[in-house]
């Protein structure tokens, strides 16, 4: 009885939460930036340089969304969230929109209350082993011992894939990936499993890179994307849009270094259209008429933002893979902008 | 025979000792080798020493300061052909500011550096009772609404109305002391304030920034970080919890039952629940409870949930010191016809306090080094800040350079302190034993 009150209590007070950023737009206006909530730091993705600045694959896009609300990318600020702290500060209303390598699932989805406005990287689970074990496929390592990140979802894919393959490994858990890093060159452990993207970026930080190799198997699908408040869907639109914008603009070629020029019109209808020379685009949206220009220009399209972040110059050196144009045989589709 | 003699008349003069017994090797003798077993632990003792400095020390020194990257620091070390590799201190050439004072804008560090100096004029009338005019103590008042002023800015009104409340509530005690009571003046002193802090000093402060606009500019909690905020939480925690636990110790030993009561459910709850929970409920809990829109800065909730801890282990340290007084004291200040205030004032406390000096002290000293666990809930103290560099591609993979600087900083505040205490306890100890 008293825990019933106690939660329906709580519920009430969530739902006041729920509605309290009902127009989040409209705040993010007034207010004059935006609340974005990042990773306190992971390779590539978010991290505070020597001068402060969050940089980053996931900064960008935070970037990219206050150049198109505000027209100003500076004008994004980042509140670092750990994994525990994270959906509470979005459902409170302590961040504006949550970027942090967040896997998209049915629970966080429909159960947290959260809506998901599309995928800016596909990741999944791998394993990194030293070659000298002579392991060439993750279908090898029955009775491993393995070094796992507690409480993640990585977690309950090892057991799955294990399991699945009727193989039994020993696990050693770890609280973070600096603690893996060490335990994994101590020799604590066989074999390091967590997302394919951090795995490359751990093993870029090696005194020798090449002793140590990542397995083919992806065990797992990551999707890991921006998110909002549940039932604010002119905000949630914003995000998705701005994220949509800035793949749309890889493909139709439109980079941050033509970009002035396409704006003066081009012969591309679709061009036009994202670029506010045609159409009401940005009004619909309840944005000015160039904000997915300013989108682009905060950092670059897709493809610019990916490879100054993560891609194959950068010591994370990652290959496109999954998150190619769709006509490159990836993932990343934009519906049409009309 | 007359002139004979078998006793000595004069001294011999004294002989030097045995070379074996003063100096440097009496010492050893007395001190390393007085028999077998000890020599062989001193043997023993001075090999590990040996191995641990001399694997220590190539890895320590290592000129690496101006290296901008661990693979750079590699090359340098790899250079210098050493075996065991070495240290990599272009990381903190790099970062020693941000560890220092998180993303506190660059050309406003004056501020939190006036602070900090300020903060030792401030406490040395309260800490160095002589050799310090008294009136310093006015300095130190006024302090406690400088500091915040200073580090996190803003118009210079809302301070001055901070202190306008205070004012207000002497003078609420002043005017309705004769018509209420003491007991409802009391109660109005309290009340008043507080209605006046939380429902006037915003408008009012915009009110009159707007017509006189002076003021700092603002500083956002966000932009706190590194040891800055280490000790800026543990600064404050720590003033606001020595005055709270001395009120909570007095409440416990109250005879008037709802104070008593009030303050042992207090303390045992506070006690009986881990610092960790109470700053994830600062951190998420309240954010949901608090009505939708108030924007309750996360450093203030973090600073008010470390205040209550420390304030509920200082009230049972100066418990324990109360309980330590002889009866007599008691009874003594009784006799001389004091009243509960002045017997307090004048003879209990300040004995209790001294007894309860090491207690406090190490207290203080725990308090301020787990104002780290906040890097649990997200926030850049220098423990949270060492994820942060290393997710740059250029520092990932660093460990033991950023530790030793965080460890090295806290070592010297928490040693300062201790060594204070040790001075306080010579300086107090007046003979009666």
């Amino acid at each position: 009885m008293k825990k019933s009150v106690f939660l329906g209590a709580l519920a009430v007070t969530g739902m006041i939460a729920g509605t309290a950023g009902a127009a989040t737009l409209d705040d993010v206006k007034a207010r004059g930036s935006l609340k974005c909530g990042s990773n306190s730091g992971l390779t590539g993705f978010a991290a505070p340089n020597a001068n402060g600045v969050w940089e980053g694959f996931d900064v960008a896009l935070c970037r990219a969304v206050a150049a198109a609300v505000l027209g100003d990318p500076q004008a994004a600020e980042f509140v670092p969230t750990t994994p525990k702290t994270r959906f509470t500060a979005l459902a409170s209303g302590e961040v504006d929109m949550l970027v942090r390598n967040t896997t998209w699932t049915l629970s966080r989805d429909v159960d947290l209350k959260f809506t998901f406005t599309g995928v800016n990287y596909y990741d999944g689970q791998g394993f990194m082993v030293p070659k000298a074990l002579g392991v060439s496929s993750a279908k090898e390592l029955d009775g491993a011992t393995v070094c796992i990140q507690t409480g993640t979802t990585t977690e309950l894919n090892l057991a799955d894939f294990f399991r699945t393959n009727n193989m039994s490994y020993e696990p050693v858990p770890i609280e973070t990936n600096a603690e893996a890093q060490q335990q994994y060159l101590a020799g604590a452990c066989d074999v390091y499993t967590t997302d394919a993207s951090g795995l490359a970026a751990t093993r870029a930080s090696f005194e020798t890179p090449g002793d140590h190799t990542i397995l083919p198997e992806i065990i797992s699908k990551e999707p890991l994307g921006p998110l909002v408040r549940h039932g604010d869907d002119e905000w949630a639109d914003v995000v998705r849009w701005t994220l949509n914008a800035l793949v749309a603009a890889e493909e139709f070629g439109i980079t941050s270094t033509n970009i002035e020029e396409l704006a003066k019109g081009t012969d591309n209808p679709e061009i036009n259209r994202i670029l506010g020379t045609e159409g009401t685009m940005g009004e619909m949206l309840g944005l000015d008429a160039d904000w997915a220009k300013n989108a682009i220009m905060a950092g670059g399209n897709y493809g610019e933002i990916f490879e100054k972040n993560i891609g194959e110059s950068t010591p994370i050196g990652l290959a496109r893979g999954l998150n190619a144009q769709w006509k490159d045989g990836g993932l990343q589709y934009s519906p049409p902008f009309r | 025979m007359s002139d004979l003699s078998y006793v000595r008349k004069d001294m011999l003069p004294e002989k030097a000792p045995p070379v074996s017994e003063v100096g440097a090797i009496g010492w050893l003798r007395a001190n390393l080798f007085s028999g077998w077993f000890n020599s062989i632990l001193t043997v023993a003792s001075v090999y590990l020493i040996y191995t641990l400095v001399s694997s220590i020390l190539p890895w320590l020194w290592s000129p690496t300061w101006s290296a901008g990257s661990l693979s750079e620091c590699r090359e340098i070390v790899a250079e210098l052909g050493k075996e065991h590799g070495g240290a990599c201190y272009g990381v903190i050439t790099e970062r020693w500011q941000q560890l220092l004072f998180g993303f506190y804008p660059q050309e406003l560090r004056w501020r939190p550096i006036l602070t900090f100096v300020l903060l030792f004029v401030a406490l040395a009338p309260v800490l160095f009772t002589d050799g310090v005019p008294r009136k310093m103590l006015w300095f130190t008042g006024l302090y406690l609404f400088l500091a915040p002023w200073l580090m996190w800015g803003g118009a210079i009104w809302t301070p001055l109305l901070v202190i306008a409340g205070l004012a207000l509530g002497a003078l609420a005690f002043r005017v309705l002391s004769g018509v209420i009571g003491a007991l409802g003046a009391t109660i109005a002193a309290i009340v008043a304030p507080i209605l006046f802090w939380l429902f006037l000093v915003g408008p009012l402060s915009s009110a009159l920034a707007s017509i006189i606009p002076l003021g700092i500019e603002v500083v956002e909690s966000r932009l706190f970080g590194g040891f800055m905020l280490s000790v800026w939480i543990g600064v404050v925690a720590i003033a606001i919890s020595l005055v709270l636990g001395v009120v909570l110790a007095l409440g416990r030993q109250s005879d008037l039952m709802i104070v008593k009561y009030l303050s042992v459910g207090f303390i045992e709850f506070i006690r009986g629940v881990p610092l960790i929970t109470l700053l994830f409920v600062a951190s998420t809990l309240l954010n949901i409870f608090l009505p939708p829109g108030t924007n309750f800065d996360i450093i203030l909730r973090v600073m008010i949930m470390a205040t209550l801890f420390a304030s509920a282990y200082i009230a049972e340290v100066v418990r324990g010191g109360l309980a330590a007084l002889p009866r007599g004291q008691y009874e003594a200040a009784d006799a001389l016809g004091l009243d509960y205030w002045k017997s307090q004032r004048l003879i209990i406390l300040p004995q209790a306090l001294k007894i309860s000096i090491p207690g406090i002290v190490s207290t203080f000293i725990g308090l301020f080094k787990d104002t780290t666990l906040v890097s649990i809930i997200g926030l850049l103290d220098p423990i949270g800040l060492t994820g942060s560099i290393r997710a740059d591609a250029n520092w990932n993979g660093i460990v033991w350079e950023l530790y030793g600087f965080i460890a090295l900083l806290f070592f010297l505040s928490c040693f300062t302190m201790s060594r204070y205490s040790m001075w306080l306890e010579r300086k107090l100890r007046k003979g009666h034993s």
